[in-house]
């Protein structure tokens, strides 16, 4: 790449051709703050916090789309950049909700963090402000209008990352706000509560329906046996909420400190994600002899479910019958387990942990409730139980390592490798290959994992060859989908993930300040961490372990068994898109 | 809360067929949606939820991003027009001499807000851009017929002389 030469703040450096000025400043050393802007999402320039001075230029440009050339020279820190950042600011901020104290973005928000910064006061200027309808009807994602910058993040997140395009930005000048079709609620629209729109906020307006009341109380009531159980990859994401190093691997904290909260068994949710394995594995190796519903399509993730649902309904049957992870850890807690303790299902509380947004509607759906009542109960974001630790006055990065509770704590690693993308389907080869012939040695299926959207690899395995296929993210899963709709392409086993990475990069997880979004990779570093958590572990494949074994010769008998099926399978259904839920006419959704 | 009055649907086979041409028209066209959504405009009078619907349909977008245009260019109406169509100038001379106290009075005496239209479909009301009589300030009119330095008070009188 031509490399040339500016000046930034005085100092001369030479820099790539094709950046930005803000890419630029930053091989100065130099943060340009921004609002708006998120690298490879947001490239809009509008909202005018990152401007800097381009000697000769007409105004003040945007430095996060403007473009270097030779020669330039830029300050990014006259008086008057400041007093314009300033000002923009305080207009953001004359017609914005102000309850930092309560916020759940309080400490996270970008919003707040700048104003802090440039000393905005908070009534500089006293206009008209609106009053938005706050839409929580969804059991996963809250809106809050009156708390939005209209950055435009999460509008880009739905369509181009997700291709669902709940939301966008409507009306227009003072008026503008985003917004479902109509002003409906999310809870009416095709939305798949991905989570994908909250991650990216730089505000609270978009933050999951939060039921860490319902926990406490639980915990409180003596009636109750309230179980918990964590998926697979917040084990590697939950540090950051403590200020700990992307990537940290905090699984013993994490048993640790629900330990500590007072929950009456801590479980390891890896043991269903091997659960699954052992079911999916078993439904893909029918499949293959039946030839029947071909390419078998992972059923884990929530949001990529109802993706399927609504925009893909032809496919409903590839989509495996297995229930997630999660909800198959309650129906064996509700079942399996309760009978074995003699506890109503009643009382018994089953709350997971969970990296994901979508996670809180499953647990609601039909056939989901083994038991009679539902599977699970409460499902927390992992930032959720951030904030619950928090509350409980737990130092959880000073914890000791210690382990998850019996009969449910053991995990193999292809359990762990559910967090990332082209994990789920590794899981799933790792036990159908052991199946087929049990002289197959390879544990690592290296080809179906990285960073690549979409992946296609064709294995050999017991004189076969078979075709899998991984999309992570909606829009890129649309490539493959498309071409197994059209007979373009012929696959044995697709997974899907709705959001891009896999789970570790979920809506559910936590926060991370724009300058670590746009200048770290998160996806990455998250996932190097899951591969090296499956790598540490003595058991590695999910008909290894000992408490499924267990499970099955206790209870389940053998996989895709008639007690297996009740217990552990469950319905997808036909849903409209251009239909929506509610019908009432409400195009304005001010107060 | 806002409600738009609840008018019902009254597209025809003709126009649907009408739209759905313009629609096979333009659908492989890269950019295309604005001339369909002009399109549906013109045919239906208006942008209800079911004429959007069979753009973002047969366009293959989103509803939401329909609504985002729709609302967002001033071409667009949510609502239908109504037999009479009331407009009021809000053109400088007619605003600063209360023409929107003017605007406030008849949507108090039709029930409606700025931009929509009775569920009887006889008025919708508009505000607009001045409509160069400033002399006559505050100026309405309703369809062919113009009214001069009007007073709040004068609305139900004007109104009357067009209710059925």
């Amino acid at each position: 790449m031509d490399k040339i030469n500016i000046k930034i703040n005085g100092q001369s450096l030479q820099v790539p051709a094709d950046i930005t000025v803000l890419e630029a400043a930053k091989y100065a050393n130099i943060e340009i703050p921004t609002l708006c802007y998120m690298k490879g999402l947001c490239e809009i320039g509008a909202c005018r916090i990152c401007l800097a001075e381009v000697k000769g230029g007409r105004s003040l440009v945007a430095a996060c789309v403007f473009p270097v050339f030779d020669g330039m020279e830029v300050q990014t820190n006259t008086p008057a950049i400041r007093e314009s950042r300033k000002h923009t600011l305080e207009l953001i901020v004359s017609d914005h909700k102000r309850e930092c104290l309560s916020c759940v973005r309080s400490g996270s928000c970008q919003l707040q963090t700048l104003c802090h910064d440039y000393g905005v006061e908070e009534n500089t200027f006293k206009g008209m402000t609106y009053d938005y309808e706050i839409d929580d009807k969804s059991p996963s994602i809250v809106r809050d209008n009156s708390k939005c910058v209209l950055c435009r993040r999460c509008i880009k997140a739905c369509s181009d990352v997700q291709s669902v395009s709940v939301i966008d930005a409507v009306y227009r000048g003072f008026k503008t706000n985003i917004s479902c079709a109509f002003g409906h609620s999310l809870n009416d629209s095709p939305c798949v509560y991905c989570g994908q729109c909250v991650v990216v906020c730089p505000t609270g307006a978009l933050y999951e329906k939060d039921d860490t009341k319902k926990v406490f109380d639980a915990i409180a009531d003596p009636d109750k046996k309230v179980f918990v159980f964590a998926a697979p990859s917040i084990r590697v994401t939950l540090g950051e909420a403590f200020d700990m190093p992307l990537g940290s691997i905090v699984t013993g904290k994490l048993a640790a400190a629900l330990k500590r909260m007072g929950f009456d068994g801590v479980y390891d949710m890896n043991m269903t994600a091997d659960l699954t394995i052992m079911e999916e594995a078993h439904e893909f190796l029918e499949r293959v002899k039946s030839g029947e519903n071909l390419p078998l399509i992972t059923s884990c993730s929530p949001g990529w479910v109802k993706f399927c649902e609504h925009y893909y309904p032809d496919l409903i049957e590839n989509m495996s019958s297995c229930k997630s992870p999660q909800q198959m850890f309650g129906a064996v807690l509700k079942t399996y387990f309760a009978e074995k303790n003699n506890l109503k299902p009643e009382d018994v509380f089953v709350v997971s942990i969970i990296p994901c947004t979508a996670k809180k509607f499953e647990l609601g759906r039909d056939h989901q409730d083994a038991a009679g009542v539902s599977d699970v109960d409460v499902a927390l974001t992992t930032r959720e139980l951030a904030r619950m630790i928090k509350s409980d006055g737990i130092d959880f990065a000073a914890l000791e390592d210690e382990e998850f509770d019996n009969p449910f704590g053991t995990g193999t690693g292809a359990a762990v490798i559910f967090g990332a993308s082209g994990g789920v389907l590794e899981a799933a080869l790792r036990t159908a290959c052991h199946w087929l012939d049990d002289k197959f040695e390879m544990v690592n299926f290296n080809e179906v994992r990285g960073p690549k959207g979409v992946r296609r690899v064709t294995y050999k395995i017991a004189g076969m060859d078979v075709k899998v296929g991984v999309a992570s993210g909606l829009a890129n899963a649309r490539e493959l989908l498309d071409a197994v709709k059209n007979g373009e392409e012929e696959f044995h086993m697709i997974e899907i993930m709705a959001c891009p990475g896999g789970c570790i990069n979920g809506g559910g997880q936590p926060n991370q300040s724009d300058s670590v979004r746009n200048n770290v990779d998160l996806v990455a570093a998250r996932t190097k961490a899951i591969y090296e958590a499956d790598e540490g572990l003595p058991l590695r494949k999910s008909h290894e372990n000992p408490d499924v074994k267990r499970i099955y010769d206790d209870y389940l008998g053998v996989p895709g068994s008639d007690k297996a099926h009740h217990v552990l399978h469950t319905k997808a259904i036909k849903r409209s898109v251009f239909k929506y839920l509610n019908q009432g006419r409400r195009f304005i959704i001010q107060k | 809360m806002s409600q738009a009055a609840a008018i019902p649907f009254t597209g025809t086979k003709e126009q649907e067929q009408e739209l759905q041409k313009s629609i096979d028209l333009h659908k492989s066209q890269k950019g295309a949606l604005m001339p369909v959504i002009q399109e549906a405009q013109r045919i239906y009078g208006y942008m209800p939820e079911e004429v959007q619907k069979m753009v973002a349909e047969g366009m293959g977008v989103s509803l939401s991003e329909i609504f985002g245009i729709v609302t967002f260019y001033s071409q667009f109406s949510l609502t239908p027009k109504g037999k009479y169509k009331v407009v009021i100038c809000m053109g400088t001379a007619c605003y600063v001499i209360g023409a929107g106290k003017i605007l406030e009075r008849f949507e108090k005496e039709l029930g409606i807000n700025d931009g929509e239209c009775t569920s009887d479909m006889l008025f919708s009301l508009n505000g607009a851009r001045c409509v160069g009589a400033c002399g006559l300030a505050p100026v309405i009119s309703i369809n062919e017929d113009v009214y001069g330095k009007v007073d709040e008070a004068m609305v139900p009188e004007i109104l009357s002389k067009y209710k059925e």
